[in-house]
């Protein structure tokens, strides 16, 4: 088959065991998890054909047009180039492995046919964001994977904080997309066609008339969909969701598509400095204030949502000084070694009962009841905190290399303080990083108090898939920092001495003076018992995270923190903790700014619906029933009167009649 | 021959037409005069205020009304008039104000507040239709010389040779307003059960209309026993002739 | 005779009759007042049919036929009036046209409202329909 057709079956084939899964769930539910799983793996070894035969030659291009439009014609489109091969691998591989550890996760599950066709049609709407190479088609699959997140985090939809998150989630990263359409449709007006090439065609020529305006639009839909600040509310709440789709979603995935999309389409972006400065600043202020955040939180999973985050802003900042391969080299590596943080932090999740790492830092000896998930969760922590060899080390390297490019060697259409902001704010998230990630470690597996309840072996589904992923985030940087140039812009990656020692010593000690803190307060654990547990440890674990996100609020008083005095995290932080906690207030500020009076214009609205416009309605009528209660007052039920009435009106019309018969 | 015919036609033509408008012959004054009191007494007979007054008025009308149809020679109409009207209508009358207990004497409240209305009502329309009527029949005169046009012979005749069907539907009609008088003023069993409860206590306290409540307690079946007892018009009582 | 005559005096009649219907408040007033123009129609009609079979155009009779079927028809009709009214007067306890509203809106207040003779305070609803006891 061609390379064509198989790239064309790769999006297919889950989007049809969504379908299939969809129809079937309820009729035959011994099909659910092959359907499942195998459409899935069948889309990761079909990705996989494609990307060895593109091998990072040149793109795959292959059109056909549907139906006129008119005007901007609007074809299904395919344009694989090596970012497009290597990126679709990936979201295959994860989405396998997501997929066989949601059979273990939610194996008692009642919503599981649901889950499972959702997150194939997820697979397959990124799949063909990945592929597609028309900006119109493109923007399908963006849509249909947000709808897919808004039913995938609102899976626990009995806990109110899964309904309210996948709302949030879903309206903010709307709130991005209505200026992103603006600006796909003003790129298409310059350059008459929605064709990738085209458009990239259009801008090496010189024909984008409002280059920064359109940047800046696109941009807005970026930072909805990857988390960038001021956008990036939704992610932490939508840990509110099941843990696989956590670490399909919103660690490897979707996140991942804004960041892919700017790497897609980088000249629009790089022909306005104005809007390269701009992503500068949004991927420095994203990545220091989730670093921060994330040293506050008690919730395992919004430990690792800020993370994501501030990975995320590396990625974008990598694009703001014009290196794409470094980008999309550190999307590819977070995306197996998060997913990974994820898959194990479901496990820890479903081995202690509680996702609170207060709860965790007073059970003894759980890293003896998961050790699957210790010894794979220590290897992407150390990948997550980019110690060499990890594979996180060679791709945030490749970040910050090339960031020093920019700042100290002047390119023409890269601006050097966009450089210098990425730089600066690189090294400081590198610092924040491995301190976050050594106090999740420590709080998680180093607990000393009552030891941890057994409930058992974890499915082999869930083990098995941890060493599966480890295998990319322990083994990918090294191999890869070769090869990839070939498949991507052919900018070397490999990392630079200066960046790597500053940034290897910057996380070095990030991780001592946590650990320093954390020998510091962890003395205080024992005389302050904290925990919240769930109710049913014995149950899978989608059943036990639902009830620990439930139990996180009554028993700490706030999702994302806890009033741990034990906590190092309180001691790094000193005043900023109480901010940290709630990430900088930003919510509130939300509230205020748009909740708010949006709440207030609704009651206006009603207010002037019930007393303006039904004022009017029941005047009219009011109207016809005083009418009706005047002529009602000649119901005398005397006879004379009518009979009187009656006469009259002959009479009177006698008269007419003769007056008019004799004056005719 | 003809000329006298026509002579003998135009002077009857000449004479009918040297007749000026209410140039009155002796039976137009006669006619006129009853007429007078016929719409004196009818006049009286709805203003007077007490009620067995009225009746007495009205039998003069009526038969100021009977008068009229003699001078108009229509005499079998003139005494069936005297006959029906006078004779068992004013009689029946009589009877219904003396059984619901109409008073004797000046009923102050025999008018009710329409009667403004009504006056109005009724000048309109009087002053409407005597207009039209004196407009359309200004030149048409009556030739009432010759034979009586309503003698018993002539009417008998036409009834029962021309009238057969009418005249056999209503004496139907009567049989049936007969059956309907007796049903309608009849007290049934089941009626004259109920009233102990109610109408006893009620009966002290409910003169609505002060002058006809002059019941006594405890004989409900006086009505009735009025009625088939009375024996001299029980069939007025129970029916119409 | 001119016609006017008998036709003047029965549209006098008749609207005498209709004043009397109007205004009179027992029922056998009303009743009296209707003769008066039922009567006042069958003098019309004699006097249209003298005249009429006088010029030979009707044949028939026909005006003195139907005074004659008017008299039995009214005849009739106060037969069966007075029944009615008699037992208006069973019922209510009154022949006053004015007490009849039954049809009034809002009648279920139970109020005789433009008596003037009201001597009838609070009286209980029973009152209205109980019996004459004669």
């Amino acid at each position: 088959m061609t390379t064509t057709t198989l790239a064309v079956l790769v999006p297919l084939l889950p989007f049809l065991g969504a379908a299939a899964g969809l129809l079937l769930g309820r009729t035959a539910p011994g099909f659910v998890r092959p359907l499942a799983v195998l459409p899935t793996l069948a889309a990761l070894a079909l990705a996989a054909i494609v990307a060895v035969r593109q091998g990072g030659h040149a793109a795959i291009d292959s059109a056909t047009e549907l139906t006129p439009t008119g005007s901007v014609p609007v074809e299904l489109a395919l344009h694989i180039d090596g970012f497009a091969a290597l990126v679709a691998v990936l979201v295959g591989f994860v989405a396998t492995c997501v997929q066989i550890y949601s059979t273990g996760y939610l194996r008692d599950d009642p919503r599981y046919p649901s889950y499972a066709a959702l997150v194939s049609l997820f697979t397959s709407a990124m799949l063909l964001v990945v592929y597609s190479g028309d900006l119109i088609v493109l923007l399908v699959g963006w849509e249909v994977m947000g709808i897919c997140s808004y039913f995938l985090v609102g899976h626990y939809w009995e806990t109110p904080e899964a309904r309210a998150a996948s709302m949030k989630a879903f309206l903010v990263t709307k709130l991005g997309d209505v200026p992103f359409l603006i600006g796909l449709f003003a790129l298409a007006t310059d350059a008459g066609s929605f064709r990738i090439t085209t458009v990239l065609g259009t801008v090496a020529s010189g024909g984008l008339h409002h280059p920064t305006l359109i940047a800046l639009l696109l941009l807005a839909g970026v930072a909805g969909k990857s988390a960038q600040f001021p956008l990036h509310t939704w992610l932490p709440d939508a840990m509110a969701g099941p843990t696989p789709v956590s670490a399909l979603i919103h660690a490897a995935t979707m996140v991942a598509a804004g960041v892919y999309f700017v790497a897609r389409l980088l000249p629009v972006f790089e022909a306005s400095s104005a809007a390269m400065i701009v992503l500068a600043v949004m991927a420095a202020v994203t990545m220091a204030g989730s670093g921060l955040a994330a040293l506050a939180q008690d919730d395992i999973k919004r430990v690792l949502a800020y993370s994501t985050i501030g990975q995320l802003g590396y990625m974008t900042g990598a694009l703001a000084v014009g290196d794409r391969g470094a980008a999309v080299f550190h999307l590819l590596s977070h995306g197996a070694f998060k997913a990974l943080l994820f898959l194990a932090a479901g496990v820890i999740i479903h081995a202690s009962g509680t996702n609170s790492l207060a709860a965790m830092s007073r059970m003894g000896n759980l890293r003896a009841r998961v050790p699957d998930a210790f010894w794979t969760m220590t290897v992407a922590l150390l990948a997550l905190a980019a110690i060499p060899p990890f594979s996180g080390f060679f791709s945030k390297e490749s970040v910050l290399g090339a960031a020093e490019h920019a700042a100290t060697e002047h390119t023409s259409h890269i601006p050097g303080a966009a450089g210098w902001i990425v730089l600066v704010a690189g090294l400081l998230t590198a610092l924040l990083t491995a301190a976050y990630a050594t106090r999740l470690w420590l709080l998680a597996f180093h607990g000393k108090g009552v030891e941890a309840p057994d409930h058992g072996r974890q499915p082999v589904a869930m083990n098995a898939v941890l060493w599966v992923l480890a295998v990319p985030s322990l083994a990918l940087g090294g191999l890869a920092y070769r090869v990839l140039p070939d498949w991507f812009d052919g900018r070397d990656l490999t990392p630079t001495l200066t960046t790597s020692v500053l940034g290897t010593g910057v996380a070095l000690v990030g991780g001592i003076v946590t650990y320093g803190a954390w020998r510091q307060t962890t003395a205080l654990a024992t005389r302050a018992p904290l925990g919240a547990v769930a109710a049913h440890p014995e149950g899978d674990a989608g059943l036990v995270e639902a009830e620990a996100i439930a139990s996180h609020t009554p028993a700490y008083g706030d999702v994302a923190s806890a009033p741990d005095p034990a906590d190092p995290g309180r001691l790094l932080l000193g005043p900023l903790h109480r901010h940290a906690a709630t990430g900088f207030h930003l919510d509130a500020v939300y509230g205020a700014l748009f909740v708010r009076p949006v709440l207030a214009a609704a009651s206006l609205v009603r207010f002037l619906d019930r007393e303006v416009v039904d004022t009017y309605v029941q005047g009219a009528g009011t109207l016809p029933r005083l009418l009706g209660a005047a002529v009602r007052r000649a119901q005398t039920g005397n006879l004379q009167t009518y009979v009187s009435a009656l006469l009259a009106g002959t009479v009177v019309l006698t008269v007419a009649v003769l007056l008019v018969a004799t004056g005719a | 021959m003809t000329l006298a015919a026509t002579a003998t036609a135009t002077a009857t033509l000449a004479a009918t037409h040297t007749r000026g408008f209410l140039s009155p012959t002796g039976v137009e004054i006669a006619f006129l005069l009853v007429g007078l009191v016929t719409f004196g007494a009818a006049l009286v007979t709805v203003t007077t205020k007490q009620l067995v007054h009225a009746a007495l008025w009205l039998v003069v009308a009526l038969g100021g009304i009977a008068v009229e149809y003699l001078l108009l020679t229509a005499e079998f109409i003139a005494w069936v008039q005297v006959l029906i009207y006078v004779g068992s209508v004013v009689v029946l009358l009589l009877f219904g104000l003396m059984l619901t207990k109409a008073p004797i004497g000046r009923s102050p409240d025999a008018d009710s507040g329409n009667r403004w209305a009504a006056l109005t009502v009724a000048v309109a329309a009087a002053a409407a239709l005597v207009w039209v009527v004196v407009d359309a029949f200004r030149a048409t005169w009556t030739d009432l010389d010759g034979p009586a046009s309503g003698s018993t012979a002539v009417t008998g005749a036409s009834l029962f040779q021309n009238w057969v069907l009418p005249f056999e539907a209503l004496s139907v009609l009567l049989l049936a307003a007969l059956v309907g008088a007796i049903v309608l003023s009849r007290k049934s069993k089941a009626e004259s059960s109920s009233p102990p409860v109610n109408s006893r206590p009620a009966t002290g306290s409910s003169p609505s209309v002060p002058d006809s409540r002059n019941h006594t307690i405890g004989r409900k079946g006086a009505v009735e026993g009025n009625g088939p007892s009375s024996p001299d018009n029980p069939a007025e009582k129970e029916g119409a002739r | 005779m001119h016609l006017v005559y008998p036709a003047v005096l029965a549209a006098l009649l008749f609207c005498t009759g209709l004043y009397g219907v109007l205004a009179r408040r027992n029922a056998i007033l009303v009743l009296m007042s209707v003769e008066l123009m039922l009567n006042a129609v069958n003098l019309n009609l004699v006097a249209f049919d003298v005249w009429l079979s006088r010029t030979a155009e009707d044949k028939l009779h026909s005006g003195q036929a139907l005074t004659l079927f008017t008299i039995a028809i009214a005849a009739a009709e106060i037969g069966i009036g007075l029944a009615i009214v008699l037992a208006v007067h069973r019922a209510r306890g009154t022949s006053d046209i004015d007490k009849l509203r039954d049809t009034a809106e809002g009648h279920e207040m139970d109020g005789p409202d433009s008596d003037p003779a009201g001597s009838d305070g609070p009286e209980p609803p029973a009152a209205e329909k109980a019996e004459a006891t004669a």
